[in-house]
C-alpha cells in the first residue's frame, strides 16, 4: 500500500484523489458511477442536464398529446394522457439522489441551460437533491450576429451571479477556449461566483453526409495531443484566479494527468479514455500518477500541484509566445541527429 | 332530509360521469372501441393503468377484447364466476352483444352494461344518437334504465349497479350518444360513501355464494328440451317483477344521501294536463324548457319522462298520469319500419288501454311520433309542435319532428318563432380542430363551473373531415342547472377563430342584435371592416353587433405556441364576456393552464402563461360603420356548373344547409354518385408544392406518396399545350414508351392540405443549395391564384394512353389517372396513398369492400366523396357493410361476380351463332391477362352490345335481354376488401381467416396502422410490443400478431407485407402480383398515422427506418406449382439499425420511456428480440421450397372444403 498522499482539495470539496469522472454515459448510471468510484475516481461529474432538452421534450410531449386532439368527432385525442412524464429532469434529479445514496465520493451535478430564469430553477432542485457540488456548462454557440463578445460574456457573468445567489453549492463553471482575453474573462467568473474552472468543454462538432448531403452531428473522443491547450492555460491561470481549476479533454494516461496537475489544476478529468477502455482504466491511471510520485520522491500531490505553472516555471515565457520559437529552434539539432 | 353533503361540483361528460361510477363499482371490464362510448372504456384503462382502485381497494381489470361480441362474452364469464362485472358500448357493438344478453339476463346474473345510444347502420352509417340500439335489447331480459342528463348519467349508473345487485337482473344503464354522453355539464359528484351507502353488501355476498366453483359445482347453461324450457322461463318472472319496486329504492336511497329525487317515471307540467307528451333521454331537457314555458302562459299540458323502460313501468306510468290526461303523444328516438307504432309508444297504448278496458273508460287518445334519429337536433319548438299536433281534431300519427317530409306528409311544422329564453349567456366558437378551440372552450366550461357558483355546459360539433375540420363550440352559462339539450342558435358572445370562416359559412349571423364579434384576425382595427365580405358587414350593421379583433397568431407566434392560439382567445372572450371580473378570470384561466399543462413540463405551461398575459394587450375594439361597403360575397359552395345532385343536395351540405333538405331530396337507399370531392374546394393549406420544373426527374414520386392526390402527373403530346395559360409548366418527358411527351407536375392549390409529404419524398435537389428540391412548400397566398388557372387547365389535358407506358414503374403508374382525389383524410395519412395507387392501377374495373374505420370515413362520409369517376364515367364501386363482416361481404360480391359472368358466358356461347362472327368466340377466349387484352376485351364488349341491341329475327328475344343486362360481366373485375387491422386483425379475423381460406379470387388490402385509428388510437392485436395506446397505457406487453404468416400457412394465398414509403417499386409489384394472383391474396401496408407520434411531413421516408431496423421486413409470399418454388421472397436487407433507434423516433414508444422508463427499457429488449427471431424466421422461410397444396377444394380456383357442424 502507498503512503503517497493523493488527497486534494477541488471547489473546496476533500478529493481522495485527483482524478475525477467527468461528464459521460458512464457517469449517466448507477454501476458506471459504482465502477468508476471502485477505480478509484476522486470525484464523479454526472451528464449535463440540457434545459435545452428539457424543453424540446416538455414541447415534444405536448405536441404528441395535441396532435389530433378535438380535431375529430370520433376521437378526443390519439394517446392516453397519463399522469406523469418524466420530462428528463425527474430522472436527473433521482440519479442524483441514487449516486449520493451509493457512493462515497462527491457527486458533482453538470447544468446547461437556455434562459436564466431554468438555469436558477434547475440550480435549486440540482441543489435540493443532494448534489455536492454544480458545475455550469457554459455551452454555447455565438452564432447571433447581432450580440458581440462584450454582450456575450456579460451574458456568461450575470448568469453565474444569478446562480451563485440563489445555491450555496460549490460552483465551477466549464469553459470553452474561444475567448479573447481569456484570463481576464477568467477572472471575472471568478468575480462573478465561480469557484472553479473547468478547462475546457468540447462541442459536438457537425458534420456532412456526402451521400444524403445532410448535417450530421458526430461526436468525436479526444485525442491525448489536445491535452495541450488546457495545459497551457491552467499554466497561465494558476495563482491568477481565486479558484479551483480542472483539466479536461486528452487525459488518457497518468502522464497526461500528471501534467496538467503539475501546471496548476486540482484535478484532472477522464472521460474519453475511460469510455474507450472501461471505467477500470482510471485504476490503472491512478497507480500509474502513484508510481510516477514515488519514484520522484513526492510526498503528496499537493506537493506537486502548479509546481510547473506559469508562476512557478523556470521559464515562464515558454507558456506564451517563446514557446513557439523554441520548437522551431530544435528542429535543426534533430534533423541532423 | 337526507345527508344532503357539500357534494363536489365538477364540469364533465356524460361518458365521463358514468365511468367515474361504473369504474368504483367493478373488478372486470371488458371493453372494445365504438363511438361514442369509447371514451368510457378509456377512461376506465386510464385509471385502471394509474392504480386508481374500486370502493372494495381492488384496481379493475380492464381487459380489450376482439370485438363487442368478445367483451360480451368475458363479461358473462367474469359474472358467473362471480365478479362485478360491466361494459361500456353502443350501436353495432351492442347488437354483437345481444346473444350474449340473452344469457346473461337468462341466468339472472347482476352486471351493468353502460351505453352511449346511437343509431344502428342501415342505409348509411351514423356515429350519432338515438335509441335504435338499446330498442333491439328489449326482448333480451335486460332492464333497460334511461338517464336524461349528464347529472343522471352518472346517478343513475348508480341506480343501476345497485339495483341489478340487489334484483338478480342485469341492467343496461343508457344515454343519448353525443348529446348526454360528449356534453360537458356541472354535476355534482357522488362519493365513495353514496355509493357505498346504496350497494347492498349483502346482495353482493350472494352473487358471489353464486359463482361458478369446483369447491361447490353446479352445472349452469343446460340444453332444455320442450318439456321443461318454457317453465323454466317463466320461473324468473318474479326477478323481473321486483325491478320497479327495486329501482324505486335505490332512487329514494339516492335522494336521502344527495338530495336528487327521480322517478321510475316523472311527470312535470300542470296538475290538470290534458294534453301530455312522453319521452325518454336527452329529450326531456328541451321538452321540460317548452313545457314549463306553455305552462306559464296558461296552456294545461304536462311531460312525462320515462326512466326505467324495461321492464315497463305500468303502475308508475299511469299513477303518474293526471287523471285530467285526454291526448298524448309519445316521441321515440327509434324507427320501428311497419310497427303500428314505435316502441315506447306501443307500451304506453298498452299501458293506458288495459287499464281502460279494466275500469270501462274510454283511453286518452295516444299519438306517437318520431324525431332525432341520427343524432337529429331536437329543440323545444318541436316538443311544441308535438303538443300543437294533439290539438287537431284528429291527431296525426304518426308523425315525425324535425324534418320536413315532402314524401309521406308525416312532418310537423314547428312555431318558427317560439324559443325558450336562456337565463344566462351563451356563446359560439368557431374553431378549427388543429387550433384547440375546443380545448380551450372545454376548459372555459370548467373554469366557470370551478370558480363560480355559475352552471356551465359545453357541447361541441365537428364536421367529418380528419384534415382542416371545422368544429363549432357551444357553451352556455347561468346561475341556474342547464338542461338546454340542443344546439345554441343564436348567441350573446360569438367568436371566429379563423377568419376564413367568413366567407364559407354565417358566423356572424349566429350572434343576436347587440351581441358580441371577436375576430382572430390579422388586421389593424381599422383596416379589419375591408377584409370582411359583404354579408358580414351587413349583419354587423343591421344587429349592432358590437365587434372585436385580436391577431392570436401573432401573439401565439411569438410566444412559441405555434398555431394553437386557444391561450389567446380564452382571455379575449371572459374579458369581453364579463362572466367573470377580468383579474379574477386571467388568475383562474393561469390556473388552469398550470393545472392542464403541469404534466406537460415547465416550458408548456410558461409559452401558455405569456400567451394570456399578451393576449389583451392585442385586442382591440372595431368602430362599425354606418352602412355595409364591400363587393365580395360569400363563395359559393359549389361552382355553377356542377351536377345536378350536386348542385341540389352536395352543395346544401356544404354550406351546411342538409338539415333544411326534404326527405324527396334523399336517396332512398342510401346510394350516392361518386367523384364529389372535386367540388368541394377547402383551400385549407398555408402553403403549397410548386414545381421547379428544371429539377425535376421525372420520377413521380410525390404524385405516388400523396395523400390527397393534390399532386398530380399528367404526360402529353406538346401539341396539348395549345391555349395554355402563360407561365404553365411543362418539360419534355423522359421516356421510352412515349418519346415527345412532355411532363407536367401540377398541384391542385385548394384540395391540397400542405402536408408536405411531397417535398420530403421528392429526391432531386438543386445543385447550388440542397435544400432546393423538384418541388417546394412555398406559402399559398403568394402561389393560389396562379395555381388555380393552371390546375383548370390541367386537368383539360386529356389522360395519356395508358396502354403505352406499362404500371410496373412509379413513373408508369403515376401517368394514370387517380380515382380516388381530394380526401378529407388526416395531413400526411399513410393509408390514402395505397389507396389512390389502387384505383390508378385497376379503379375502372375494381368493385370495393371496405370495413367501417378511418378509409370508410374519408372514403365515404357525406357530403362528398374522393372515389371518382374516368371520363368514360368508370370509376371504383364502393360500399361498406359493418366493421366485422368486410371480408365476408367482399366475397358476396365475388361470388354474385362469378354468378354474372358465368351467366353472361353461357348466354354468349348460346347466342353465338346469332352474333358477328368469332366475337363471342374471341370474348370466351379471352384470358383478359394485362391491361392491353382487357382493353380489347372492352372493345369487343361493346361491339357485343351494340350487336344485341339489334338482334337478328332468330335469336331468343328474352336471352338477348338478359345478356345485354350482363354483357359487362365478361370484361374482368377486380373484388377488393379495404379496411384497418382493427379490422383484419381482430374483429374481422375470424371472418378474413374464412374468405382466404376460400381459395376464392379476392384481394385483400389491409391498411395497418397498428392501432384503431378512426376511434382515437386504441390498442389493436396488430399493435407492436411497447407501444402505447389507448387500451395499452402502460406499453403493449405482447408482440403484434404476424397476420402474413398465418395467411401465408394455407399455401394458397399471395401474401405480400409493404411500406410504400420504404420500397415504393415492391409496393407496386405486389399490388399488380396480388391482382393477378387467381387465388386470395391479402396485401398488409404499413400505414403512417398521427397516432404514431410522428412528423406526417416524413410519413413516407420514416417508413425507411421502419425497414431498416427490421420493424416491418419487407416480403411476398408468391404461391406457385414448381415443386422447387421457393414462394417467399423476403424484400428488404438485414437490419442494418438497431430497433431501439427506431422506436426512438416515434412518440407512442418514446411516451413510455418518459412515464416507465424500467418498462419501457424491457419492453425494447423483448421488441429487439421479436425482430430477431421474426428475420432469423423469415431467412429461413426465404430458403424454403413449398408448392401450393393440391386438391380440388384448395387450389386457388377450388371452391372452400365442405363443412361440417361441429
Amino acid at each position: 500500500m502507498s503512503s503517497t498522499d493523493l488527497a486534494i482539495d477541488y471547489l473546496g470539496l476533500s478529493l481522495r484523489c485527483p482524478l475525477v469522472a467527468s461528464s459521460s454515459p458512464l457517469t449517466g448510471n448507477l454501476d458506471g458511477l459504482r465502477r468508476l468510484e471502485d477505480a478509484g475516481a476522486g470525484a464523479v461529474v454526472l451528464p449535463s442536464l440540457f434545459e435545452e432538452q428539457l424543453e424540446a421534450e416538455s414541447l415534444a410531449v405536448h405536441r404528441w398529446l395535441e396532435t389530433g386532439a378535438e380535431s375529430h368527432v370520433e376521437a378526443a385525442g390519439y394517446f392516453p394522457e397519463l399522469d406523469d412524464y418524466d420530462l428528463g429532469s425527474d430522472s436527473y434529479l433521482e440519479l442524483i439522489r441514487r449516486a449520493k445514496q451509493a457512493l462515497e465520493v462527491p457527486v458533482i451535478a453538470s447544468l446547461n441551460g437556455t434562459t436564466p430564469g431554468g438555469w436558477v430553477r434547475h440550480a435549486k432542485s440540482l441543489e435540493q437533491a443532494g448534489a455536492d457540488a454544480l458545475e455550469l456548462n457554459l455551452y454555447g454557440v455565438a452564432a447571433d450576429p447581432a450580440l458581440d463578445s462584450e454582450a456575450v460574456e456579460a451574458r456568461d457573468r450575470a448568469l453565474v451571479r444569478s446562480v451563485r445567489e440563489a445555491v450555496s453549492l460549490p460552483l465551477a463553471v466549464k469553459l470553452s477556449p474561444f475567448f479573447t482575453a481569456f484570463v481576464h474573462t477568467a477572472r471575472e467568473l471568478v468575480a462573478s461566483g465561480a469557484g472553479g474552472l473547468v478547462l475546457f468543454n468540447r462541442f459536438y462538432q457537425p458534420d456532412l453526409d456526402l451521400e444524403s448531403l445532410a448535417v450530421t452531428p458526430r461526436l468525436v473522443l479526444s485525442a491525448r495531443d489536445e491535452l495541450r491547450l488546457p495545459l497551457r492555460w491552467i499554466a497561465i491561470l494558476h495563482g491568477r484566479v481565486k479558484a479551483s481549476l480542472a483539466a479536461t479533454t486528452g487525459i488518457h494516461e497518468a502522464e497526461d494527468a500528471l501534467k496538467v496537475l503539475l501546471a496548476g489544476a486540482n484535478v484532472a478529468m477522464m472521460a474519453s479514455a475511460l469510455l474507450q477502455n472501461g471505467p477500470e482504466h482510471l485504476a490503472l491511471v491512478r497507480s500509474g500518477i502513484v508510481g510516477w510520485l514515488e519514484a520522484h520522491e513526492y510526498e503528496s500531490v499537493r506537493q506537486l500541484c502548479g509546481s510547473v505553472s506559469q508562476g512557478a516555471a523556470e521559464d515562464p515565457n515558454a507558456f506564451e509566445r517563446a514557446n513557439y520559437l523554441q520548437t522551431l529552434q530544435s528542429w535543426p539539432g534533430d534533423y541532423h541527429r | 332530509m337526507g345527508i344532503v353533503n357539500d357534494q363536489e361540483r365538477a364540469c364533465i361528460d356524460g361518458n365521463e360521469a358514468a365511468a367515474r361510477v361504473a369504474h368504483r363499482l367493478s373488478e372486470v371490464v371488458a371493453i372494445y372501441p365504438i363511438t361514442p362510448a369509447s371514451p368510457m372504456g378509456e377512461l376506465a384503462d386510464t385509471w385502471s393503468a394509474l392504480g386508481r382502485t374500486n370502493l372494495w381497494g381492488r384496481v379493475p381489470e380492464i381487459v380489450e377484447m376482439q370485438s363487442e361480441g368478445g367483451a360480451a362474452g368475458a363479461l358473462h364469464g367474469a359474472v358467473q364466476r362471480g365478479a362485478l362485472a360491466t361494459t361500456f358500448t353502443a350501436s353495432q357493438g351492442l347488437l354483437l352483444m345481444i346473444p350474449n344478453l340473452y344469457k346473461i339476463a337468462g341466468e339472472l346474473s347482476p352486471c351493468v352494461l353502460h351505453v352511449a345510444a346511437r343509431t344502428v347502420a342501415t342505409h348509411a352509417l351514423s356515429i350519432f344518437g338515438d335509441h335504435s340500439d338499446v330498442m333491439a335489447t328489449r326482448q333480451t331480459g335486460f332492464a333497460l334504465l334511461a338517464s336524461s342528463s349528464v347529472q343522471e348519467a352518472h346517478d343513475l349508473a348508480l341506480v343501476a349497479h345497485a339495483a341489478s345487485l340487489r334484483a338478480r337482473v342485469p341492467f343496461l344503464h343508457f344515454f343519448d350518444g353525443f348529446r348526454t354522453s360528449h356534453e360537458m355539464n356541472t354535476i355534482a359528484l357522488l362519493g365513495d360513501e353514496d355509493l357505498r351507502a346504496l350497494i347492498d353488501e349483502e346482495a353482493l355476498a350472494a352473487h358471489r355464494a353464486r359463482r361458478l366453483t369446483p369447491d361447490a359445482p353446479v352445472l349452469r347453461g343446460s340444453a332444455q328440451n320442450p318439456d321443461v324450457f318454457f317453465q323454466a322461463r317463466e320461473a324468473a318472472n318474479p326477478f323481473h317483477a321486483r325491478v320497479p319496486e327495486l329501482v324505486a329504492g335505490c332512487f329514494d336511497a339516492l335522494a336521502h344521501r344527495t338530495g336528487r329525487r327521480y322517478g321510475l317515471v316523472d311527470y312535470v307540467g300542470s296538475p290538470d294536463a290534458e294534453d301530455v307528451l312522453v319521452v325518454m333521454g336527452s329529450a326531456a331537457g328541451a321538452c321540460s324548457e317548452a313545457v314549463e314555458v306553455l305552462v306559464d302562459r296558461g296552456s294545461k299540458l304536462g311531460l312525462l319522462v320515462v326512466r326505467l323502460f324495461r321492464p315497463f313501468p305500468t303502475d308508475a306510468l299511469l299513477a303518474a298520469l293526471p287523471a285530467t290526461t285526454r291526448r298524448i303523444a309519445v316521441l321515440d328516438r327509434t324507427k320501428e319500419p311497419g310497427a303500428p307504432g314505435e316502441p315506447l309508444y306501443q307500451d304506453v297504448v298498452t299501458a293506458v288501454a288495459t287499464r281502460a278496458m279494466a275500469h270501462g273508460e274510454a283511453p286518452p287518445w295516444v299519438t306517437g311520433g318520431r324525431y332525432g334519429l341520427g343524432g337529429k337536433e331536437f329543440t323545444p319548438a318541436l316538443a311544441k309542435a308535438a303538443l300543437d299536433g294533439l290539438r287537431a281534431p284528429t291527431p296525426p300519427h304518426p308523425f315525425t319532428l324535425g324534418i320536413v317530409d315532402d314524401v309521406g306528409h308525416t312532418s310537423l311544422r314547428p312555431d318558427p318563432g317560439f324559443r325558450v329564453p336562456h337565463e344566462g349567456v351563451s356563446a359560439l366558437f368557431f374553431g378549427l380542430g388543429s387550433d384547440g378551440t375546443v380545448g380551450a372552450t372545454k376548459a372555459s366550461a370548467r373554469i366557470i363551473a370551478e370558480h363560480t357558483d355559475l352552471h356551465a355546459q359545453g357541447y361541441f360539433v365537428y364536421d367529418s373531415k380528419k384534415s382542416g375540420a371545422v368544429t363549432v363550440s357551444h357553451l352556455r352559462f347561468g346561475a341556474a342547472p342547464i338542461r338546454a339539450t340542443y344546439q345554441i342558435d343564436e348567441a350573446d358572445f360569438v367568436a371566429c377563430h379563423q377568419l376564413g370562416f367568413l366567407d364559407r359559412m354565417p358566423v356572424a349571423e349566429r350572434c343576436r342584435a347587440g351581441g358580441t364579434l371577436l375576430l382572430n384576425a390579422p388586421h389593424a382595427p381599422d383596416a379589419l371592416w375591408d377584409a370582411l365580405p359583404r354579408e358580414t358587414q351587413e349583419t354587423l350593421v343591421e344587429r349592432r353587433i358590437e365587434l372585436h379583433v385580436v391577431d392570436a397568431e401573432r401573439v401565439a407566434r411569438e410566444v412559441g405556441m405555434g398555431p394553437r392560439i386557444n391561450t389567446v382567445m380564452q382571455p379575449c372572450f371572459f374579458a369581453l364576456s364579463g362572466v367573470l371580473p377580468r383579474e379574477e378570470a386571467l388568475a383562474a384561466i393561469r390556473d388552469e393552464i398550470r393545472r392542464a399543462y403541469r404534466r406537460r413540463g415547465p416550458t408548456v405551461v410558461e409559452r401558455n402563461l405569456a400567451a394570456v398575459d399578451r393576449a389583451l394587450a392585442a385586442l382591440h375594439a372595431v368602430k362599425i360603420p354606418a352602412a355595409a361597403s364591400a363587393r365580395r360575397g360569400r363563395r359559393k359552395p359549389v361552382p355553377d356548373d356542377a351536377p345536378d345532385f350536386v348542385v341540389r343536395v352536395t352543395a346544401r351540405l356544404l354550406a351546411g344547409e342538409g338539415d333544411l333538405l326534404p326527405v324527396s331530396a334523399m336517396p332512398v337507399d342510401g346510394t350516392f354518385p361518386t367523384g364529389t370531392a372535386r367540388f368541394e374546394k377547402r383551400a385549407i393549406a398555408h402553403e403549397i408544392p410548386i414545381w421547379e420544373t428544371p429539377l425535376c426527374i421525372d420520377c413521380g414520386k410525390c404524385a405516388l406518396v400523396c395523400p390527397h392526390a393534390a399532386i398530380l402527373m399528367k404526360v402529353f403530346p406538346e401539341d396539348a399545350l395549345a391555349g395554355a395559360p402563360e407561365g404553365f409548366l411543362s418539360k419534355p418527358f423522359r421516356s421510352r414508351e412515349l418519346p415527345d411527351h412532355h411532363l407536367t407536375i401540377q398541384v391542385a392549390p385548394d384540395d391540397c392540405t400542405g402536408c408536405g409529404v411531397c417535398v420530403d419524398v421528392c429526391p432531386a435537389r438543386s445543385k447550388e443549395e440542397v435544400r432546393t428540391k423538384a418541388i417546394n412548400m412555398r406559402p399559398v397566398a403568394e402561389h393560389r391564384e396562379r395555381e388555380r388557372e393552371r390546375f383548370d387547365f390541367f386537368l383539360g389535358i386529356p389522360e395519356a394512353d395508358r396502354l403505352r407506358i406499362e404500371p410496373d414503374t412509379v413513373k408508369g403508374a403515376q401517368v394514370r389517372e387517380p380515382l380516388f382525389e381530394f380526401s378529407g383524410a388526416c395531413a400526411g395519412c399513410g393509408e390514402t396513398p395505397y389507396l389512390k395507387l389502387l384505383s390508378q392501377l385497376f379503379g375502372d374495373r375494381m368493385v370495393v369492400a371496405n370495413a367501417t374505420g378511418c378509409s370508410s370515413i374519408f372514403g365515404g362520409n357525406l357530403p362528398t366523396t374522393p372515389w371518382s369517376t374516368n371520363a368514360a364515367g368508370r370509376g371504383p364501386a364502393w360500399s361498406n357493410s359493418l366493421f366485422e363482416d368486410d371480408a365476408e361481404f367482399g366475397l358476396g360480391m365475388l361470388l354474385a361476380q362469378e354468378q354474372l359472368e358465368g351467366e353472361a358466358r353461357a348466354l354468349l356461347e348460346k347466342l353465338s351463332p346469332c352474333l358477328e362472327p368469332g366475337l363471342a368466340e374471341a370474348i370466351l377466349a379471352s384470358d383478359q391477362e394485362g391491361e392491353a387484352e382487357i382493353a380489347a376485351q372492352r372493345a369487343r364488349v361493346e361491339r357485343l352490345k351494340h350487336g344485341l341491341a339489334t338482334p337478328p329475327h332468330d335469336a331468343d328475344p328474352a336471352a338477348v335481354r338478359r345478356l345485354a343486362q350482363l354483357a359487362d360481366e365478361l370484361v374482368r373485375k377486380s373484388v377488393w376488401i379495404v379496411g384497418g387491422d382493427g379490422w383484419a386483425y381482430d374483429i374481422g379475423s375470424g371472418g378474413l381467416d374464412h374468405v382466404l381460406a376460400s381459395g376464392r379470387n379476392v384481394n385483400v388490402l389491409v391498411l395497418d396502422t397498428q392501432v384503431y385509428s378512426n376511434t382515437g388510437g386504441q390498442a389493436s392485436k396488430a399493435t407492436p410490443r411497447g407501444a402505447v395506446a389507448k387500451f395499452a397505457s402502460g406499453g403493449k406487453s405482447m408482440p403484434r400478431k404476424d397476420l402474413g404468416m398465418i395467411a401465408s400457412a394455407y399455401g394458397n394465398v399471395y401474401v405480400a407485407q409493404v411500406a410504400m414509403g420504404a420500397d415504393d417499386r415492391q409496393t407496386l409489384n405486389a399490388l399488380l402480383e396480388a391482382e393477378a394472383w387467381p387465388g386470395p391474396s391479402l396485401v398488409i401496408a404499413y400505414s403512417t398515422c398521427i397516432a404514431h407520434g410522428i412528423d406526417m411531413a416524413r410519413s413516407m421516408s420514416h417508413q425507411k427506418g421502419a425497414v431498416q431496423s427490421g420493424f416491418w421486413p419487407l416480403y411476398r409470399f408468391h404461391p406457385g406449382t414448381d415443386p422447387h418454388e421457393h414462394p417467399f421472397h423476403l424484400d428488404s436487407r438485414r437490419p442494418t439499425r438497431p430497433l431501439s433507434e427506431f422506436l426512438r423516433t416515434e412518440a407512442r414508444f418514446a411516451m413510455l420511456a418518459r412515464s416507465d422508463p424500467e418498462r419501457a427499457r424491457e419492453l425494447a429488449t423483448l421488441a429487439q428480440a421479436d425482430a430477431d427471431e421474426r428475420w432469423r424466421f423469415y431467412e429461413q422461410l426465404a430458403g424454403i421450397e413449398r408448392t401450393i397444396p393440391q386438391g380440388e377444394d384448395a387450389g386457388p380456383d377450388g371452391s372452400a372444403p365442405e363443412g361440417e357442424d361441429a
